[in-house]
């Protein structure tokens, strides 16, 4: 049975399900429902270990409330099996927002009118979709065997379709297809690994096998081991590294806090670090909805940011491109439609991507034949905030440091620990690379679609040597 | 404060009565639990199992079993004296896992209908015959005894039943009590309540129906001024505990708030430390997390065999050296368990209808257990699992999860004073903040709330910019005392994640203040572009 079919099954659309919320509703609300399908395999020791098939649905209704001095809000989300499901939620949800306090981010919600389509069926993914994916696996773990390596991974699909509609007129209707492969080969003793990630919207570009051959070059890399200590090492940090480190900057970007001096982009008490020149490289960062490959909703359909700023009020609001860096200065921070008014600048709710370019244009083995000697990463992790004044990160190297010299790898390196401040690490890039669709691999459970350089850090501060292998 | 025996923390009529594996079992609802929450029970739980079951076996399953959960979630952020956030989530949702000719297989869903769930063992096994060509080995698991029994966490007030102004006033006043405080320019709060509900049931004849409730409110201080910005939180545990734990019982937190802004106000004030090597005592507070990441982690079988290395990573603490692997000093004793009161990884039987136990992990230093689901017992002649699967939602696959692990204070042993009175020079760290340790749970780093100097035996005043470093072994064998029982507390998350797709999982550490020696210290104000 295909997912269509499924969805066909059901007796109530998701477009109803809204027009019905939006019908019982007393008070001014938005009103969304969430039609989600994902299917997974992952493996481990060149085995599956675990693969499923899962589906949901889910109606979140936010409802506003005048109260003494204000408005008030509230969200109630909840998994619905049937239209009888909508009342208990929307009842709920005014009464959180009958019996809360004002919300100093009241605004009038959004209004607007129904966009073409906006009721389509939703669209679906299946176990099918990772047929092509299992193949290939089968094919590499073969092939791992001869090689003397172990083959570690996981493949997901998810397909959500969000409908909004609000009191005020909305309706719309978005499709968001996100699928990621890591591909983890190690040696059989498990001392060295290598590692590889692809973002995808529909698995049709992956390729297993091209992408288990580099992991293959890669442990070739590491046949020669060579320990280094703790110190300042000109560093290359490719893409997925990159993307970890702007993902974590970006998280913590909000405006508001930035102005109460909570955060490392203020400048004090009722002053930001908008304006402030962070780099002497032309970098820009930027989040798009429309860039090529990295499509995301174009509206807002969840009530806070990733940088803990409610837009409970900002409901169905378009989400545009916007600069937050750009010619290595600070434009932008992360600010809702409140908060923009508070203060007379714009809302700025962010897309749900990640694009850095810094001009370049160098390939990343352009970048190590141009090392003297450096080191290379692959990728981060555990990366941990250690003080937010700074925003100074700590964590690990993974998956291959290796020794470049003479623009040559040399061999495979010992992992590090790392402190860091991205902002900082900013200042002082010596080089950016070509940017390229990459996937993190910290915050991948978070966010899928970013665009990174490879940079150079002539100074990258590996604090101390960990044994980890 | 911790109970060795299975469903000691039972509450209601319902019990828990055990017999062999019988397929004939007579299933006996279980309504007559006041406890449970009537609109759960209110659910077809039996027939909707029975369907999917009925299917799995007509399939030609070998083993089946059917999670039925409705989680319930309230959160809430406050932002100096407003009310930021407010969202309630619920899950509910059927899953079915099955073993079809020896390959696992899983299927979840939100429709509960019967027919609903005979889709889904179909689906499920459906998923077993994608993944037959990458699965060489077939699924054997331990043997469990069945059980028909009810379960009920240890909690007085259900914080779903207390009125919303009621909940939002009591932080809010203790949010304003800060602000009104010298020093303090901002707060944040957040309140997190979670109510579970699952019914479990496995064709070995199992039937489970089990409720807990667990609950964190958290409050931050910011200090803004001419020295930029500095933070303090509260120290509070998040706790299996239910709205009493913010009105007294389990924990004070109007003496906590109303201390917490001359502590602050200290820390702004404090000298930098000087990087180097040092003593440490380390208060619970801090050392639970330290746990969590260098023993809790380190020691799920499923790591030290490699299932997590491309994510979660491995461990040092490989399986070939279980018995004899010297974790840490003589005085580290630790146990893993799903029952302690209170406990956040409490319950009485896992997510494969195993009942949750006490079990060791290190003795007198010796790594002597792991933790274990059914499959991972049998494969590695281990006999019984512990009990250590959990799935976070009805949508997830259940895994090998942290229990709440221990480490196990001295009886008679020194209090916390006495731990410092014997340091010359060191530092006592109070609260958790910053942590970090690699894929294999050598090399970690944490940060703390407040850090004190310790000077011939007395502490001497805050020191900020604080952080740890150390290799996991290297830092247990270094403990040289544990304090006594009044020195234990009960510390905790919400958050444990593992696993691919992401789960989080609430797991609880209870642990005493520790002296370790000669610890490697970082000034983080030297890390970064400072040179």
């Amino acid at each position: 049975m295909s997912a269509s079919q499924v969805e066909d099954r059901r007796a109530v659309s998701a477009a109803e399900l809204v027009e019905r919320a939006l019908s019982l509703a007393t008070l001014p609300c938005v009103v969304r429902v969430e039609e989600r399908t994902e299917a997974n395999v992952r493996w481990a020791n060149s085995a599956l270990t675990t693969n499923g098939e899962m589906r949901s649905r889910s109606l979140a209704v936010t409802s506003t409330a005048p109260v003494d001095g204000g408005t008030a809000v509230g969200t109630v989300a909840r998994q619905i099996q049937g239209i009888d499901g909508v009342g208990p939620i929307v009842a709920a949800a005014e009464a959180i927002a009958g019996s809360g306090p004002p919300s100093e981010d009241a605004m009038p919600l959004v209004s607007g009118h129904a966009t073409a389509g906006w009721d389509a069926e939703p669209a679906g993914t299946s176990i099918d979709v990772l047929t092509d994916v299992a193949d290939g696996l089968g094919a590499a773990f073969g092939k791992a065997r001869n090689l003397g390596q172990l083959l570690f991974g996981f493949a997901e699909h998810i397909v959500t379709t969000t409908y909004l509609g609000s009191s005020t007129g909305l309706r719309r209707r978005g499709v968001q297809p996100t699928g990621r492969l890591e591909f983890n080969a190690k040696t059989a003793d498990l001392t060295a690994s290598a590692w590889a990630g692809a973002a995808t919207r529909d698995f049709s570009e992956v390729d297993v096998e091209s992408m288990h051959a580099d992991l293959t070059t890669r442990l070739g890399w590491a046949t020669n081991r060579i320990d280094l200590p703790p110190g300042r090492y000109e560093t290359l940090l490719p893409p997925c590294a990159v993307a970890d480190l702007m993902i974590y900057l970006h998280w913590t970007a909000g405006a508001r806090d930035a102005d109460e001096g909570r955060n490392a982009f203020s400048a004090g008490e009722g002053r930001t670090r908008i304006g402030e020149r962070l780099s002497e490289l032309p970098i820009r960062l930027r989040s798009d909805p429309y860039h090529p490959g990295l499509e995301c909703l174009d509206f807002v359909a969840e009530t806070s940011t990733m940088q803990g700023t409610s837009v409970a009020f900002d409901g169905g609001a378009p989400i545009a491109p916007i600069d937050w860096i750009s010619d290595g200065v600070l434009r932008e921070l992360v600010r809702n439609r409140g908060e923009a008014e508070r203060t007379g600048l714009s809302a700025t709710t962010p897309a749900d991507n990640l694009i850095m370019d810094g001009g370049g244009s160098a390939s990343l083995p352009e970048m190590i034949a141009s090392t003297g000697r450096g080191l290379l990463l692959t990728t981060l992790w555990y990366i941990r905030e250690v003080d937010p004044e700074r925003l100074l990160l700590t964590g690990l190297t993974r998956d291959g440091v290796y020794l470049i010299e003479n623009g040559r790898i040399a061999g495979a390196v010992n992992n590090f620990r790392f402190n860091e401040s991205p902002i900082e690490l900013l200042g002082r890039l010596t080089e950016v690379g070509a940017s390229e669709q990459t996937l993190c691999r910290e915050w991948n459970d978070y966010v899928n679609r970013t665009a990174m350089p490879t940079i150079r850090v002539p100074d990258f501060n590996m604090s101390t040597v960990s044994q980890a292998y | 404060m911790m109970s060795a025996l299975p469903g000691a923390s039972l509450k209601g009529s319902g019990g828990s009565r055990e017999h062999r594996p019988d397929s004939s079992v007579a299933l006996v609802r279980v309504d007559v639990v006041p406890d449970l929450d009537a609109s759960f029970l209110d659910l077809p739980l039996p027939a909707l199992t029975d369907a999917a079951l009925s299917r799995a076996e007509a399939l030609g399953c070998s083993h089946a079993d059917v999670r039925i959960e409705r989680i319930r979630g309230a959160y809430r952020t406050f932002r100096d004296r407003s009310l930021e956030s407010s969202t309630d989530g619920e899950r509910l949702g059927m899953s079915v896992r099955v073993v079809h000719e020896g390959i696992w297989g899983f299927a979840a869903g939100i429709d509960l209908t019967t027919d609903a769930a005979a889709a889904l063992s179909d689906r499920a096994v459906a998923t077993a015959k994608v993944s037959r060509p990458l699965t060489p080995d077939t699924v054997q698991l331990a043997d469990e005894p069945s059980y028909d029994a009810s379960w009920v966490s240890a909690y007085e007030i259900n914080p779903f039943e207390v009125e919303e102004p009621h909940k939002q006033a009591r932080m809010l006043d203790l949010s304003d009590r800060l602000l009104r405080a010298a020093g303090v320019s901002h707060t944040s709060a957040a309140l997190w309540t979670v109510q579970e509900n699952k019914y479990f049931a496995n064709l070995a004849g199992t039937r489970t129906t089990q409720q807990r409730v667990r609950t964190q409110p958290q409050w931050t201080a910011f200090s803004v001024g001419d020295h930029g910005f500095a933070t303090m939180r509260t120290l509070a545990a998040p706790s299996g505990r239910g709205w009493e734990y913010l009105t007294g019982t389990g924990h004070d937190f109007d003496t906590e708030i109303a201390e917490l802004p001359e502590q602050l106000a200290e820390h702004v004030q404090a000298p930098s430390i000087d990087a180097g090597r040092y003593d440490l005592v380390i208060d619970p507070t801090n050392l639970f997390l330290t746990i969590h990441e260098s023993i809790g982690h380190a020691t799920e079988l499923d790591r030290a065999l490699g299932y997590e290395a491309a994510y979660a990573g491995t461990s040092f603490a490989t399986f070939d050296q279980l018995g004899s692997l010297r974790y840490g000093s003589d005085v580290m004793n630790v146990t893993g368990d799903r029952v302690t009161e209170h406990g956040l990884a409490t319950i009485g039987y896992d997510d494969e209808g195993v009942a949750s136990q006490q079990f060791p992990i290190v003795s007198k230093g010796v790594l002597v257990g792991y933790q274990l689901n059914r499959q991972m017992a049998a494969a590695n002649g281990l006999g019984r699992s512990n009990g250590c699967a959990f799935a976070d939602s009805p949508g997830s696959i259940p895994m090998q999860r942290m229990p709440n692990v221990s480490l196990q204070p001295e009886p008679g042993g020194p209090s916390t004073e006495e731990l410092i009175s014997a340091v010359d020079r060191g530092i006592y760290i109070v609260g958790d903040k910053s942590w970090s340790i690699d894929m294999q749970r050598y090399n970690f780093q944490f940060t703390g709330q407040r850090f004190f100097k310790i000077e011939k035996g007395r502490l001497a005043g805050q020191v900020k910019d604080v952080a740890y470093q150390a290799t996991t072994t290297d830092f247990w064998r270094s403990m040289e005392a544990v304090g006594n029982e009044s020195t234990y507390v009960l510390g905790g998350a919400f958050n444990c994640g593992k696993g691919q797709p992401g789960q989080i999982a609430p797991v609880s550490h209870g642990c005493p203040s520790a002296l370790f020696r000669d610890v490697n210290i970082l000034n983080t104000q030297a890390e970064g572009s400072a040179s």
